[in-house]
């Protein structure tokens, strides 16, 4: 008899010994206690430990009141976040717009302290990190929603107007983008039509709203193009 | 409690049902396509306000006006500005390039002294006060010592108010030897003066022509201001111009044309002659602006028989019969004179011979023909008040003997420069300025010209780029590049009007550069004295407001100045120079049965500015194929010889020997063979050092007799296999 004969028939031996085990209901329930451990573990793994590792934290610069600044200015968000001449929307204001007004420090609090000798006084732009920037390979006009869909910031940026400090900004490790943009939520539910920023939720608001485009000739619909430059 | 082989499988299941059902496998995939969608290493230019900044190109001497986009501060592409007399929106493959210049590897970041041997590639960051200080000091002790006259200074131009300095700087220094590098400028000043007897440049309305006869002009390949050209070749197709392009070798000029006339190489004189006798001897010239016809006219007849000719230029009797009834015939015939992109100056009795077909032609500043313009005289300074030192040092000799003697007839003669520096100059030479130019590239026979250099104690380069010449320099003051400066561009690149253009800086300077001007008026004011009296203006900006004068605002609100209605320099032609010998290829026949000849394409940059990396790509690898450059070849003469399409071979010329390709070509006369400037540099960066061959080193200057210009169209040659 070879040793690999010898080899299956204790195999064999083995698998009869737990069969006749099985008669009282251990093995079965062992077996149903490692699936509910298998299970448990990869969901604690997918739910709370794979958003922990995906996302890493950053904080500000230094921390940015609007509410304060929204009752400073007269015309809300587009006295600092302003449409260009050329329908180009500015983003995250330049410091040359700060020190407008910001010439000389406004205030005592730590963070205007920060700003004026790290960033004023040395001509350099902060580097904000921006919450909702899109990745690369879309393009979004502002304009067209803004001052052609007359929409309102607060639908896609949330209340970030009445925020009194800055929040930190996480990232995605992998893509390097905000995570605001797949939303806080790891599974994507949203409550709130700005608590994500996917294509989805593009294609959501475009039907709900009965904007269908029909900029594609073989599908009627928006062609791809329109925001995948 | 014992884990078993089943109690194992179950855990993986109940993982793998608990991972499907957690977001992990999802989110994942996502993330991973926005992640390999976006390589975080391709470069996104930043987002911002987008702005156009208008400027004046002046990579090469077309004078385009160029529209650059900016978002925010960078400079992200150059247009062609609408609108602009020059080039009306267009541009070319070099211009485009031009952010590679400004924010490429090549730019010389700092002033710098060298450290290690020569060309050793060895240098130190130093301060522009101690890089001002080594020149003046130096400068200083060799006039103090009465030899000012031995130091020497290059230049890519002498027009314009940055050359104007280096001419006025060395003037009030003490030294005759400012040098202008050679370009076909050289002969059409010199065929003018001839032909004209006045001072100016030849202009040529090409937008209004109805019958072109280019002499080995590259319409499409860079001649005069090639966007203007382009724009000329395209207007001309719509217009059914005839379009006759006489070249050697089927250039794309040439098959643009609407009939290329393969000549043998250098007789492109003989056939304009030859025309010129045809239409003499049927009695369709127009003798209203010409002067000494009769005389001229026998020596002609007797000279330039259409059966002697045809032998001579390998053109068939009744093409040139046709071509002479051709041009003869037009309305508005215009022949056009320069090689290639008119890099090498070229023989006076080529010029004089074409030029006098134009005058026989009647089109002399006439719409559609040649005009004889003057440069706009705009830069108006007083003289420099020398003192005694300088007065004995420009009573000197000229180093390269221009202007004197056998040579008299010459401004510049660059072409000399090695053969003076090697033994057979008047004074050895000790200081060397070389801006806007790369001669150790650009000028043949280049071997010489650096063994010259390696004699030359002190070599300054203002050079912004790595270039050939810069490695030879001992100290580095580093110019900004056009895009960083204000400078007035005057064009004259055949244009038939006085253009100045306004290069405005588009963004700050990117490194610790100085503005050329900037630099010679920091010098002379360090020196002192006299020097220092002729240059009184507080830096170059105040001093280009001054001298535009009025000019200044138009120039900073259009952005060009032009003036259209200019009084030629003179309305008759004096019909002279074609008693000069030809100018022959060196080399001995036996021994090199070939002839080469260099050829220019618009997508190799072939003057003083690099071909920049975006346009080495677009080079065809039947020119240049990894590190090997090609040569073309007949098929004829290639299996004659036993070449195949790609082979390796030895071309051997009395200047040089240089491992090449060979690439079968039927588009080129049996028995030529033909090579592309501009490649073979040894410096600049990895896009370009090291590929190809630089023609330069096969090629020797072979003197005009009536100038001493450099008048070489190519040189013998032969082919070994490899």
């Amino acid at each position: 008899m070879s040793t690999i004969d010898e080899k299956a028939k204790e195999v064999m031996d083995d698998d009869a010994a737990h069969a006749s085990n099985g008669k009282d209901t251990g093995a079965s329930g062992f077996i149903i206690l490692f699936f509910i451990i298998g299970f448990t573990a990869s969901m604690v793994l997918g739910w709370v430990i794979f958003p922990k590792l995906l996302y890493s934290q950053k904080q500000q610069p230094f921390s940015f009141n609007h509410a304060l600044h929204v009752e400073e200015v007269d015309e809300g968000c587009e006295s600092c976040h302003f449409f260009r001449e050329d329908g180009s929307f500015s983003g995250i204001p330049k410091l040359a717009q700060c020190t407008d007004c910001h010439e000389e420090p406004m205030g005592e609090s730590e963070d205007e302290a920060i700003f004026v000798e790290q960033y004023v006084t040395r001509e350099r732009e902060v580097p904000w990190r921006s919450y909702s920037r899109q990745p690369d390979c879309v393009f979004f006009s502002h304009t067209a929603h803004v001052i052609g869909a007359k929409m309102d910031c607060v639908t896609c940026h949330g209340h970030i107007g009445e925020s009194e400090s800055s929040r930190p900004y996480e990232y995605n490790r992998i893509t390097g983008y905000s995570r605001d943009i797949w939303g806080k939520n790891i599974a994507g539910f949203k409550k709130n039509s700005w608590d994500r920023m996917k294509m989805d939720d593009c294609a959501q608001c475009h039907k709900e709203a009965g904007i269908i485009h029909t900029s594609s000739v073989q599908t009627e619909r928006d062609a791809c193009f329109v925001c995948h430059k | 409690m014992k884990v078993d082989r089943r109690s194992f499988l179950s855990f993986v299941i109940g993982g793998a049902a608990g991972t499907a059902l957690s977001p992990l496998p999802w989110k994942l995939t996502d993330d991973s396509s926005i992640w390999s969608q976006m390589w975080p290493w391709t470069p996104v230019p930043p987002d911002g306000e987008v702005v156009y900044e208008d400027s004046t190109c002046s990579l090469c001497p077309g004078g385009c006006g160029i529209s650059v986009r900016k978002v925010d501060n960078r400079a992200v592409k150059i247009e062609g500005k609408k609108g602009h007399p020059v080039n009306d929106g267009g541009i070319c493959i070099l211009g485009l390039s031009g952010l590679q210049l400004l924010y490429g590897p090549t730019r010389i970041k700092s002033p710098m002294k060298r450290i290690g041997e020569r060309g050793e590639g060895k240098w130190q960051n130093i301060s522009w006060d101690e890089a001002t200080a080594i020149l003046t000091e130096k400068l200083t002790d060799i006039r103090d010592k009465g030899e000012a006259h031995t130091v020497a200074a290059i230049a890519g131009s002498d027009s314009g108010t940055v050359p104007a300095l280096l001419q006025r700087f060395m003037t009030a220094y003490g030294s005759p030897n400012f040098i202008r590098t050679p370009s076909h400028r050289d002969t059409d000043e010199l065929a003018v003066k001839t032909l004209f007897g006045a001072i100016g440049r030849t202009g040529f309305d090409v937008e209004n022509a109805d019958f072109i006869l280019s002499f080995g002009s590259g319409i499409v390949d860079g001649w005069g201001s090639p966007v203007r050209m382009f724009r000329a070749s395209s207007l001309w197709k719509e217009k059914n111009t005839t379009v006759v392009q006489v070249e050697p070798r089927l250039s794309n000029s040439a098959a643009k044309a609407t009939q290329w006339v393969p000549v043998n190489p250098g007789t492109e004189a003989d056939l304009a002659l030859g025309i010129a006798a045809v239409m003499v001897s049927q009695n369709m010239v127009d003798t209203g602006a010409v002067s000494g016809f009769s005389g001229w006219k026998n020596e002609l007849l007797a000279n330039y028989p259409t059966e002697k000719v045809s032998p001579i230029t390998g053109v068939n009797a009744d093409v040139i019969v046709e071509l002479a009834k051709g041009f003869a015939k037009a309305n508005r015939p215009l022949a056009l004179c320069g090689r290639g992109k008119g890099l090498v100056p070229g023989s006076l009795r080529e010029a004089a011979a074409i030029y006098a077909l134009n005058a026989l032609a009647g089109n002399i500043n006439q719409d559609g023909g040649m005009w004889a313009v003057s440069e706009a005289d705009y830069i108006q300074w007083p003289d420099v008040a020398t003192d005694k030192l300088a007065s004995s040092g420009l009573r000197q000799p000229r180093f390269d003997g221009a202007g004197a003697g056998q040579y008299a007839k010459a401004r510049y003669l660059l072409n000399r420069l090695a053969v003076g520096v090697n033994g057979d100059g008047p004074y050895p030479l000790q200081v060397l300025l070389v801006a806007g130019a790369n001669p150790c590239h650009d000028l043949p026979d280049t071997q010489s010209l650096q063994a010259a250099f390696a004699q030359i104690p002190f070599i300054v380069s203002f050079s912004s780029f790595k270039d050939e010449t810069a490695a030879m320099a001992d100290l580095l003051l580093p110019d900004h590049v056009y895009l960083e400066r204000y400078e007035d561009v005057p064009v004259g690149a055949g244009l038939a009007h006085q253009v100045i253009g306004l290069s405005k800086p588009v963004v700050s300077p990117q490194f610790n550069t100085r503005h050329l001007g900037e630099t010679l008026i920091t010098a002379a004011k360090a020196m002192g004295g006299s020097i220092a009296d002729a240059f009184p203006w507080d830096d170059y900006e105040t001093c280009l407001e001054k001298t535009l004068a009025e000019k200044w605002d138009v120039l900073m609100e259009e952005g060009v100045w032009v003036e259209t209605d200019i009084e030629p320099v003179a309305d008759t032609v004096r019909l002279a120079g074609k008693d000069v010998p030809s100018v022959q290829a060196e080399g001995d026949v036996n021994s090199f049965p070939l002839l080469l000849i260099p050829y220019d394409s618009i997508r190799l940059s072939s003057g003083y500015i690099g071909d920049a990396p975006f346009m080495i790509k677009t080079v065809a690898d039947t020119i240049l194929k990894g590190k090997d450059g090609f040569v073309e070849i007949n098929p004829q003469t290639a299996s004659a010889a036993g070449f195949s399409e790609g082979a390796l071979a030895t071309l051997t010329t009395p200047r040089g020997e240089a491992r090449v390709r060979i690439h079968l070509f039927e588009g080129i006369k049996p028995g030529v063979i033909a090579m592309a400037r501009g490649l073979g540099h040894t410096a600049y960066d990895g896009y370009l050092a090291g590929k190809g061959v630089n023609v330069n080193e096969l090629i020797g200057p072979v003197e005009d007799p009536s100038s001493g210009h450099d008048a070489a169209w190519g040189i013998r040659a032969k082919l070994a296999k490899a």
